[in-house]
């Protein structure tokens, strides 16, 4: 069961999709200008990615080596649609703002990365676990960009106003610039936290492999130099 | 033995040039034009130029001690930056948008890609554009824009820029366009002054003449293949920000190409980046966006037009 609680909260934080592994990119930047907007991808994006694993874990011995990257896209395909189909039945006013976005999840490349380097691997459970898993921690890196940009572009979060009344909002948060700039930040800063609790530590692999090692005159590098 | 021997890479031969010392020249280059905006428009233009550049140094400071680095306030680099920025703005500008501008320039286009010399556009334009998108109210409309002192009292349109009065009634003549006595940006409205400001800088040798006539001719001959009227030429030629930017933003050293070639194509480039707009964007001015443009284009125009060294075979 410990396995299984890694498994799911693997995606939450070290393995977090769109901070970690800079899977999702498109969406991310594309549909987070405002944090209703976020939450609305993340959820749709999950929906589909526990329903794509679990479809994709039960069918790993069935479907051919050669042909498992159409067969992956079709199934997604499938439960994208019945999402897209949902969403416009009960939230029209997110279908709207998301746009092009709702359909694209086919294509999403977080879902397509779970099914081959995981749900292909693994048995039904660890794979719902990994796709709850990794779509949490894609909804909820969606939702912390949307209130941010929301919040200096809009000065409103999740509609409701904050600071717009008191502070003229920068505009720019709300349009592509803001959007790289505000993904750029948080990727530092989940650099930095990952530095800090020692989890990406650099591996040292000797003089051997360095290329300066015929003119380099010390024996041992410190860690800080090898990562230079 | 062994210590008194220092062995270098090269360069050998050592300059006096410094960087605090073209820095300190492009400042006074660019003192005529900024007195004579703060003259022309007033208190407030004083106060957005000084937010700008005391911001500017204020930040770099703060940035230097929060990361432990060296000091770099004393190259008066960020001086430069926050002037030119000062001058670019409108007179009115809200002070607190000024100082996001700084923030913009000196932190985010210059410090986190490295600092002096690493920035890959030129800082005071990308500050600006980023308020020029951020808060379209404070810098586009015409109620942030000032008549000069002088013209007040005479009933005149305000407008952002004379570059969209052309033709009509409350257009500016060309000799007031040419000495100043229009509305626009604190620094950009004298040619005059700021062409003094460019004479001396070539005379000095700390900027190269080509990028700034290359610039301006190829504005000039655009506009005049487009309309064969001389006077219409000479009228877009003299306003907007295309002196400013040409003379003091475009011969940015970081972010334009090297070798002559490379400096006519990136003039060339910039001024007809900046017709195309005028003519047929729905902005009225492309100065900024035409250097920015170009800006990212630099390394490659370096890269094509590389002399090849004498004597090598050439590449297959």
């Amino acid at each position: 069961m410990n396995k299984n609680l890694k498994t799911l909260t693997n995606g939450i934080i070290t393995e977090n999709p769109t901070l970690r592994l800079v899977l999702g990119t498109c969406p991310t930047l594309a549909v987070t200008t405002a944090a209703k907007n976020g939450i609305g991808m993340g959820l749709a994006a999950t929906a589909v990615l526990i329903c794509s694993n679990a479809a994709i874990s039960l069918l790993r011995k069935v479907i051919p080596d050669k042909v498992r990257i159409p067969a992956f896209i079709t199934i997604i395909a499938g439960f994208v649609s019945v999402v897209q189909m949902l969403v416009k039945a009960f939230a029209p006013s997110i279908d709207k703002s998301l746009g092009i976005f709702l359909p694209l999840i086919v294509v999403n490349c977080i879902i397509l990365a779970r099914a081959e380097m995981f749900a292909s691997k693994n048995p039904v459970l660890p794979s719902i676990l990994d796709g709850l898993g990794m779509g949490v921690g894609f909804t909820c890196t969606l939702t912390l960009m949307g209130m941010i940009r929301e919040l200096l572009g809009n000065g409103t979060v999740f509609g409701l106003t904050v600071t717009a009344n008191h502070i003229t909002p920068m505009v720019i948060f709300l349009l592509p610039p803001g959007g790289f700039f505000v993904f750029g930040m948080l990727v530092a800063a989940s650099n930095a936290l990952a530095k800090r609790n020692g989890k990406k530590a650099v591996e040292h692999l000797g003089c051997e492999t360095c290329p300066m090692a015929s003119v380099c005159q010390k024996t041992n590098c410190t860690e800080s130099e090898v990562k230079a | 033995m062994k210590d008194s021997l220092v062995v270098s890479s090269s360069p050998h031969i050592r300059h006096r040039d410094t960087t605090s010392g073209i820095m300190l020249d492009v400042i006074i280059a660019l003192i005529p034009a900024t007195v004579y905006g703060i003259i022309i428009f007033g208190i407030s233009a004083a106060a957005v130029v000084c937010t700008c550049v005391l911001s500017a140094i204020v930040f770099e400071f703060l940035w230097n001690i929060i990361l432990k680095k060296p000091q770099s306030v004393g190259d008066f680099s960020a001086i430069v930056t926050g002037l030119l920025l000062g001058l670019n703005l409108p007179p009115k500008t809200p002070l607190f948008v000024a100082a996001i501008g700084s923030f913009a320039a000196i932190i985010v286009v210059k410090q986190m890609f490295g600092g002096l010399g690493y920035n890959f556009v030129n800082p005071a334009i990308g500050a600006r554009i980023v308020l020029l998108v951020s808060f379209p109210t404070a810098m586009a409309s015409a109620g942030s824009y000032l008549e000069p002192i002088s013209k007040l009292g005479v009933d005149t349109v305000s407008s952002a820029t004379p570059l969209m009065l052309y033709g009509k009634e409350a257009a500016p003549s060309l000799k007031s366009l040419f000495f100043g006595m229009n509305s626009g940006a604190i620094g950009e409205t004298s040619a005059f002054l700021l062409l003094l400001g460019g004479i001396y800088l070539v005379l000095r040798k700390v900027i190269n003449p080509i990028i700034p006539v290359s610039f301006i001719g190829t504005v000039a001959v655009m506009t005049y293949l487009f309309s064969f009227n001389i006077n219409e030429t000479l009228y877009f030629v003299l306003s907007g920000g295309l002196f400013l930017g040409a003379i003091f933003m475009a011969t940015d050293y970081v972010t334009s190409p090297t070798t002559n070639l490379g400096k006519l194509v990136f003039g060339i480039g910039c001024g007809l980046i900046t017709f195309v707009i005028r003519k047929w964007g729905n902005l009225p001015e492309g100065v900024s966006y035409s250097i920015i443009l170009m800006n990212i284009l630099a390394p490659q125009i370096d890269k094509l037009t590389r002399r090849k060294p004498f004597g090598l075979p050439k590449e297959g």
